[in-house]
């Protein structure tokens, strides 16, 4: 995996290093992404946290946030995108927390996935469905 | 059972017990038997009241009263489908299944207050239920009894009717404060938009609570998430949560700075916080709906109590969730929960609980009460009271996919704007009428009130109202409460299909047809749509109660052939 472009900007909590990633090509699938970031190691579904709207208010920009700690990197994929590639979030040795948020633009109901790294390359993951809508009736 | 008995907790046949003491009270049952007479006579408020004090704090509950202050019909659904774990769990049984699981004597006051089963016969032969009037009677009595008791509003309480509309909200607001309400939450009083809504928070002598209410731009907490009470000498923590579909559900841009949701791990750290403080209560008051908070009781640790609002349940007892009770109190005023707390050492040790009925004919108003809510009408009393028509049918709107409210109110926007098609939103609020009824402005207003009753007209292809449709659908039939916003079937005049409920997004609507000819509807035609309560902002058109009005001024009187339109299936 090549970074064509790395992108490192101070978040308000010192220590984490963000890192948008282009992708590997115009569109990198999902599974093109999780083979490359995990480098062929299952992940585990523990350690791991995120957090997203059951459904979003707004598709052009949903909050999320991802919590897991001891990681290296965390890398964010929207699955039904026509790109999937989010985000990257690195962390170095002083980071007090690994932890971050974003917002994202989801085009349709769809997953999105966090992976995170930890320092002996296993990984983890979790999942959770974002939904999309045209809007409905409430009671 | 989550509480040891040897501390208190009663077993489930005295709950039922208590919780249903009138119906072994008045174990009559034979429809026919009951002239509204004999129903006066045999129904007391003493007996509607009757509750073996427990414990030592009592929490009173009403919720999603939607601005009536006057007693009304309300029929409950036939139609409440439960999807995955929620399917044949109340509030997912009606009629005669409801009266079988709760041992309710069919023709009983009980089984015409909580299900549909012979609804207009009933209502002649028991009355209107509800009335702030009545409701205010039974809270005195409670806190006669009760003085260490907390009285909680879950919402749903500023809109609903032509008084609110026209007062923004304020007639009910006058009239919740002299009941003494203590708390509250939300979610239709955000459509009187941001600035009224807070307007009437800064006057209100109780606080506005919401934990999910967050600022927009900066996703941090925007209202006041919980309030401490001191009661018998317990601090009781009364966390809110306002409705969390808010901006999807309803027009968002009537209310741009915030943002809302489920969020659950911010309730997990709310009670946790709160926990941390050294309450020996946690109550959430809620909007979500019931199967969102039976959900939120499984994976949020910590909430004794959750006094559930939104989806319009009745239940009359309390569904059990690991270690939290959570009170489904009905809607429009029709009742009022009582639960009395036994708690000890930060503990809920136990709990009674009664869904005390409002038979406005049983239940004497409280005077000061009914003189408020005149004063409150009076400006409008002409406006209100003119009769515009007459009905042969029974009006109702409750149900997954129908009612014959929507069929009158489909039928007008097809007739007065002139559409191949006509859509009516799926909101589980509006009072009844009964055959014989007149329908007054008041009436069509029950059914339609709202800031944004633009009754628009256009073209919608075939693949457009299926997407709609199948929407709509997963609101309701997701498997997954917390994707449920907790409305109903958008309404169809015009058009047919069938919906199997079992299916996923995208395969549970078919066999869409033109009624007016038969044809199946094409995805790549174009037919012409009127519908109201659109969320976009700058639509157009004539309001709702105003083409409602001129269409059963044609008509004169009202009768409405059953609708067969709707075909549910995968039950």
């Amino acid at each position: 995996m090549t970074l064509t472009r790395r992108k490192a900007l101070t978040l308000g909590v010192g220590g984490i290093a963000f890192a948008a990633i282009p992708g590997l090509s115009a569109a990198a699938t999902v599974e093109e992404l999780t083979a490359a970031f995990t480098a062929g190691a299952a992940p585990a579904m523990d350690g791991i946290t995120l957090t997203t709207p059951e459904i979003a208010e707004n598709g052009n920009t949903v909050p999320v946030s991802v919590d897991a700690p001891g990681a290296v990197a965390i890398m964010l994929m929207a699955s039904g995108n026509p790109e999937p590639a989010v985000a990257t979030f690195t962390f170095g040795p002083a980071a007090g927390r690994q932890f971050a948020a974003t917002r994202i633009r989801l085009a349709k109901t769809q997953d999105v996935i966090a992976l995170a790294k930890m320092a002996d390359g296993s990984i983890k993951q979790a999942q959770s469905t974002v939904k999309v809508t045209i809007g409905g009736c409430g009671g | 059972m989550p509480y040891d008995k040897e501390q208190g907790m009663i077993t489930r046949r005295e709950f039922l017990q208590a919780s249903l003491a009138a119906s072994a009270i008045y174990g009559v049952s034979g429809f026919g038997n009951w002239s509204r007479l004999a129903a006066q006579q045999a129904l007391t408020q003493d007996q509607l009241l009757q509750f073996d004090d427990f414990g030592n704090v009592t929490l009173i509950h009403i919720t999603d009263i939607h601005a009536q202050l006057k007693p009304i019909w309300f029929r409950e659904p036939e139609w409440n489908i439960g999807v995955g774990e929620a399917k044949g769990q109340p509030p997912h049984v009606v009629g005669k299944a409801f009266q079988e699981m709760f041992k309710i004597a069919p023709s009983s006051p009980e089984a015409y207050a909580l299900t549909y089963e012979d609804f207009a016969a009933l209502g002649k032969a028991y009355g209107r239920m509800g009335g702030m009037d009545r409701v205010a009677t039974v809270v005195k009595a409670i806190r006669a009894a009760r003085p260490d008791s907390l009285l909680l509003d879950g919402g749903d309480t500023w809109h609903g009717s032509m008084t609110s509309l026209l007062t923004k909200g304020q007639d009910v607001v006058n009239v919740m404060n002299a009941l003494g309400v203590e708390a509250m939450t939300s979610h239709w009083e955000w459509t009187l938009g941001t600035e009224r809504v807070k307007e009437i928070v800064d006057s209100l002598p109780f606080p506005f609570l919401g934990a999910n209410i967050f600022d927009a731009e900066w996703d941090e907490p925007a209202f006041e998430p919980y309030k401490i009470f001191e009661k018998a000498g317990l601090r009781i923590a009364v966390i809110g949560q306002a409705f969390p579909y808010m901006p999807i559900a309803n027009p968002k841009w009537m209310f741009p700075e915030y943002s809302f949701g489920i969020r659950e791990e911010r309730m997990q750290e709310v009670v946790d916080e709160v926990r941390a403080e050294g309450v020996d209560l946690v109550v959430c008051l809620s909007h979500n709906g019931f199967d969102v908070d039976k959900k939120m009781a499984s994976r949020v640790t910590g909430i004794d109590v959750i006094l559930t609002g939104h989806t319009h349940d009745a239940i009359p007892e309390p569904v059990l969730v690991g270690q939290t009770i959570l009170i489904a109190s009905g809607s429009h005023g029709k009742f009022v929960s009582r639960v009395d707390l036994d708690v000890q050492g930060g503990k809920m040790m136990g709990f009674r609980h009664k869904l005390i009925p409002i038979f406005s004919d049983v239940i004497t108003p409280d005077a000061d009460m009914a003189a408020l809510i005149d004063a409150e009408r009076a400006p409008f009393k002409a406006q209100l009271e003119e009769k515009i028509g007459t009905t042969e049918s029974l009006l109702y709107r409750r149900g997954n996919f129908q009612g014959t409210w929507d069929d009158l109110i489909c039928n007008a926007v097809r007739s007065e704007r002139d559409t191949q098609i006509a859509l009516s939103p799926g909101v589980r609020w509006g009072a009844s009428l009964l055959p014989g009824d007149p329908i007054t402005r008041e009436d069509i207003h029950n059914v339609t009130s709202m800031t944004y009753g633009q009754v628009y007209r256009t073209e919608m292809t075939g693949e457009t109202l299926k997407t709609v449709l199948e929407d709509v659908a997963d609101n309701i039939f997701n498997p997954d409460p917390y994707y449920q916003q907790g409305g109903d079937m958008v309404r169809i005049g015009g058009m047919g299909f069938s919906c199997d409920v079992s299916k996923d997004i995208g395969n549970r609507i078919s066999e869409m047809v033109l009624l007016d000819t038969g044809e199946a509807i094409d995805p790549a035609k174009s037919y012409t749509v009127g519908g109201w309560a659109s969320v976009n902002e700058g639509t157009e058109g004539p309001q709702i109660w105003d083409v409602v009005e001129a269409h059963i001024k044609k008509l004169g009187t009202v009768r409405l052939e059953p609708n067969s339109s709707v075909k549910a299936t995968g039950i």
